[in-house]
C-alpha cells in the first residue's frame, strides 16, 4: 500500500513539476490582472492576424495529411510490395529530422538558387516568406501523424470483413467508406488531433520559411515567440494561453465525439 | 448447373495449395469440403467466391463461367470462420448491407432482414450490435446476411470451427434445416470428418492440394479410394500392407489358419463402446471396437492371448503412401471384401 501511495506521489510530483507548474503559471500570468489585458493583447491587428493563419495552416494541412495519411496507410498495409519499406522509412523523416532542418531543406530547394524556386518565381508563385511556404512546412512536419496511427488498427480489423463486403456486392469505394472507415475511425481522429496539436504548435520549420513578418507571415507560435523578444510579455503570455486553448477544444471535441458515437451505440 | 470447377491450380510462393482440382457440385445440394489443414479446401471455396484468383482453371457457377468474375459480382453467399461481422452495425445494419448496396427502399429492407431474422431465430436482437451476441448467433447473423441477397451458392468456410461442442452440434442440424428450406446449393469447408458425414449429402477428400475422393459418407466410408481417405474417415489399423476399420476385427479365442495371434494390452471402457489395443507378433499395434456384451461373452481380461480375424481388409496397391496423390491406382479390394468396385475420385 505505502508503495503504491508513495509510486503515485511520484508520478504526480514529476507531472506537477514538468508540466502542470509551467503551464499553470503562464496562466497566473495572463490573468494576474483581470481578463482586460490580455483581451485587449489579442485584439490587436497583428495577433489576429496570427490566430487567423494558425488556424488557416490547421485547416490546409490537417485535411491534406489526413487524406494522405489513410491513403498511405491502405497502401502500407493492404497491398504489400518491397517497395513499402522504403516508404514506411520515408515516413518517419518528419519524426527524425529537426524542423529546423526542414526549414532550411524547404529554403535551399524553393530559394533564389533552388531547384524550384526560380521556375516557381517565374510564373508569380512566391513560397518563401509567403503562406505557400509556410503551409509545406506545416504539412511536411505532421505528415506522420495519420500513417502512423491508422496503420496498426488497419492490421488489426484484418481483411475479413473487406471481403465479406465484397461478396455482398459492394464495390471498393463502398467498401472503403462503409466498412474500413468506420473500422479504422478511433486511430484516424487520434492521427488527426496529434496532426492538428502539431501544426498549432509548429515553431521551428515555420520560422526559417516565413520570416516571421508580423501581420503578414506570423503564427501564433511565431507572434508568441517575437512579443517574447520584445519584451511584451502580457502579448506572448495571452498568445501562449489561446495556442493552449485551441489544441485543448481539439481535444475535447474528439473526446466528445466519441463519448457521443460510443452513448449512441451502448444505448441502442 | 450448380457449381463446377475445372483444373484449378493456386501457388502461395512456393506452397502449392491447389494442385489441379476439379471438382462438381450438383445444383441445389450440400456438400462438404474435408481435409487436414494445408489440404487446400479454403482457398478452392475462396477462389469460388471470387476472393482468390486462380493460377489456372476455370470456376463455373451455374452454367456462366465465373473465373475473371470479381467476387462482388459473382452473387455467392460467403461465412466467414470468425464471422467477419461488421462491428460498428446493428444485426439489422449487418443482414441488410448487401440490400442497402442494391439500393433496396427502407420498406423492403425491413420486411426482408426481419424474414430472414425469423429464419436464423433471431428476431427481436435486430438492434443489437455484433459484440453483445453469442458466437453461435453471431454465425446465424452472418449466414442470414449471406443469404439476404438471394445468392446463387452459399459458401461456408469452417462456419462451426470457432464455436464450442454443443452449440456446433446444434447449428450443424440447423444448417441441415436451413438447406432443406432454402434449396441453395451449399458447399461447406471443415476439417471434421464427423461434421461432414453428419451434414453433407456429397463429401469431397482433400489433402496436399489434390482431390482423393469425392462422393457420399457411404461410399468413402465402405470403399475408399486410398489409405488416406481411409485413414481420414473413420477410424484405422494398419497390418502389414492392410488395412481395416476397428471394428471389422472380431477377437475370438479359436487359433485358425486366417487367424493373427495378438496379445491384449489394455481394455477401454467408453460407454457402450469398448476399446481393445493389442500387439501384433511383429509388433504391430492395433485396437478392435468392441461391444460391451462382445466383451463379456469372450470374458477378455489384459495380458490374454486372442485371435484376430480382421474382415472386410482392404490393400491400397502400389506403394501408395499417405502423401501420395490420388489417380495413382484404383484399390485393390481382397476376396474378404463382398463388393470390389471403388468410386475413384475424380
Amino acid at each position: 500500500m505505502t508503495a503504491k501511495w508513495g509510486l503515485r506521489s511520484l508520478a504526480f510530483g514529476y507531472l506537477g513539476l514538468l508540466l502542470i507548474a509551467p503551464v499553470g503559471m503562464i496562466f497566473y500570468k495572463t490573468f494576474e490582472h483581470g481578463i482586460g489585458p490580455p483581451l485587449d493583447a489579442m485584439t490587436s491587428p497583428d495577433a489576429l492576424h496570427a490566430i487567423w493563419l494558425t488556424l488557416l495552416m490547421v485547416a490546409v494541412a490537417v485535411p491534406l495529411n489526413t487524406v494522405f495519411g489513410v491513403g498511405c496507410a491502405l497502401l502500407l498495409v493492404r497491398h504489400r510490395w518491397k517497395g513499402n519499406a522504403i516508404i514506411d522509412a520515408v515516413i518517419n523523416l518528419p519524426f527524425a529530422i529537426s524542423p529546423i532542418v526542414i526549414g532550411l531543406s524547404l529554403f535551399l530547394l524553393y530559394g533564389d538558387q533552388g531547384w524550384f524556386g526560380p521556375t516557381l518565381a517565374e510564373w508569380g508563385i512566391e513560397v518563401l516568406f509567403s503562406v505557400p511556404g509556410m503551409i509545406l512546412a506545416s504539412i511536411f512536419v505532421s505528415l506522420p501523424f495519420v500513417v502512423r496511427e491508422t496503420v496498426p488498427v488497419l492490421q488489426e480489423i484484418g481483411t475479413e470483413q473487406e471481403q465479406a463486403a465484397s461478396t455482398l456486392g459492394a464495390n471498393a469505394w463502398q467498401t472503403f467508406w462503409r466498412i474500413t472507415l468506420p473500422a479504422i475511425r478511433w486511430g484516424v481522429a487520434y492521427g488527426v488531433v496529434l496532426t492538428v496539436a502539431r501544426v498549432l504548435g509548429e515553431f521551428g520549420a515555420v520560422t526559417i520559411v516565413s520570416g516571421s513578418i508580423s501581420g503578414q507571415t506570423q503564427t501564433l507560435p511565431l507572434f508568441v515567440a517575437k512579443s517574447f523578444e520584445q519584451f511584451n510579455e502580457q502579448a506572448a503570455y495571452a498568445g501562449a494561453i489561446v495556442l493552449a486553448l485551441l489544441a485543448l477544444t481539439t481535444l475535447l471535441l474528439m473526446s466528445v465525439g466519441g463519448r457521443k458515437a460510443h452513448a449512441t451505440k451502448e444505448g441502442s | 448447373m450448380g457449381i463446377a470447377v475445372e483444373g484449378a491450380r493456386k501457388r502461395f510462393g512456393d506452397f502449392q495449395a491447389l494442385d489441379d482440382v476439379s471438382i462438381d457440385v450438383p445444383d441445389g445440394s450440400l456438400t462438404a469440403l474435408l481435409g487436414p489443414s494445408g489440404s487446400g479446401k479454403s482457398t478452392l471455396l475462396r477462389a469460388i467466391a471470387g476472393l482468390e484468383r486462380l493460377d489456372a482453371g476455370q470456376v463455373v457457377i451455374n452454367g456462366q463461367d465465373a473465373t475473371a468474375t470479381p467476387a462482388q459480382k459473382r452473387e455467392v453467399g460467403f461465412v466467414f470462420q470468425h464471422y467477419a461481422a461488421f462491428k460498428h452495425m446493428t444485426v439489422f445494419g449487418n443482414v441488410g448491407f448487401g440490400l442497402k448496396i442494391r439500393k433496396w427502399s427502407k420498406a423492403q429492407i425491413s420486411e426482408r432482414v426481419h424474414e430472414l431474422l425469423r429464419l436464423v431465430q433471431l428476431d427481436g436482437l435486430a438492434e443489437r450490435y455484433p459484440d453483445q451476441l453469442s458466437g453461435g448467433q453471431r454465425q446465424r447473423m452472418a449466414l442470414a446476411r449471406a443469404l439476404a441477397v438471394q445468392p446463387q451458392v452459399l459458401l461456408l468456410d469452417e462456419p462451426f470451427g470457432a464455436l464450442d461442442a454443443k452449440v456446433r452440434k446444434d447449428l450443424r442440424t440447423w444448417l441441415r434445416r436451413l438447406h432443406d428450406e432454402t434449396g441453395v446449393t451449399t458447399i461447406f469447408v471443415t476439417h471434421d470428418q464427423e461434421e461432414a458425414m453428419d451434414v453433407a449429402e456429397q463429401l469431397v477428400v482433400m489433402n496436399q492440394g489434390r482431390v482423393e475422393q469425392s462422393g457420399s459418407a457411404d461410399d468413402l466410408y465402405d470403399h475408399p479410394a486410398n489409405e488416406f481417405v481411409m485413414s481420414f474417415v473413420g477410424e484405422v489399423n494398419q497390418l502389414g500392407d492392410h488395412f481395416v476399420r476397428p471394428h471389422d476385427i472380431q477377437v475370438t479365442h479359436d487359433p485358425d489358419d486366417r487367424a493373427v495371434e495378438a496379445l491384449v494390452q489394455r481394455i477401454v471402457a467408453l460407454g457402450f463402446e469398448i476399446r481393445v489395443e493389442l500387439v501384433v507378433a511383429d509388433g504391430t499395434e492395433v485396437w478392435a471396437q468392441l461391444t460391451r456384451a462382445e466383451l463379456q461373452k469372450l470374458e477378455l481380461r489384459e495380458g490374454q492371448i486372442v485371435y484376430l480375424r480382421p474382415d472386410r481388409i482392404k490393400s491400397f496397391s502400389g506403394d501408395m503412401s499417405l502423401s501420395d496423390g490420388l489417380g495413382a491406382s484404383t484399390p485393390r479390394d481382397l476376396p474378404d471384401d463382398d463388393d470390389a468396385e471403388v468410386t475413384a475420385a475424380a
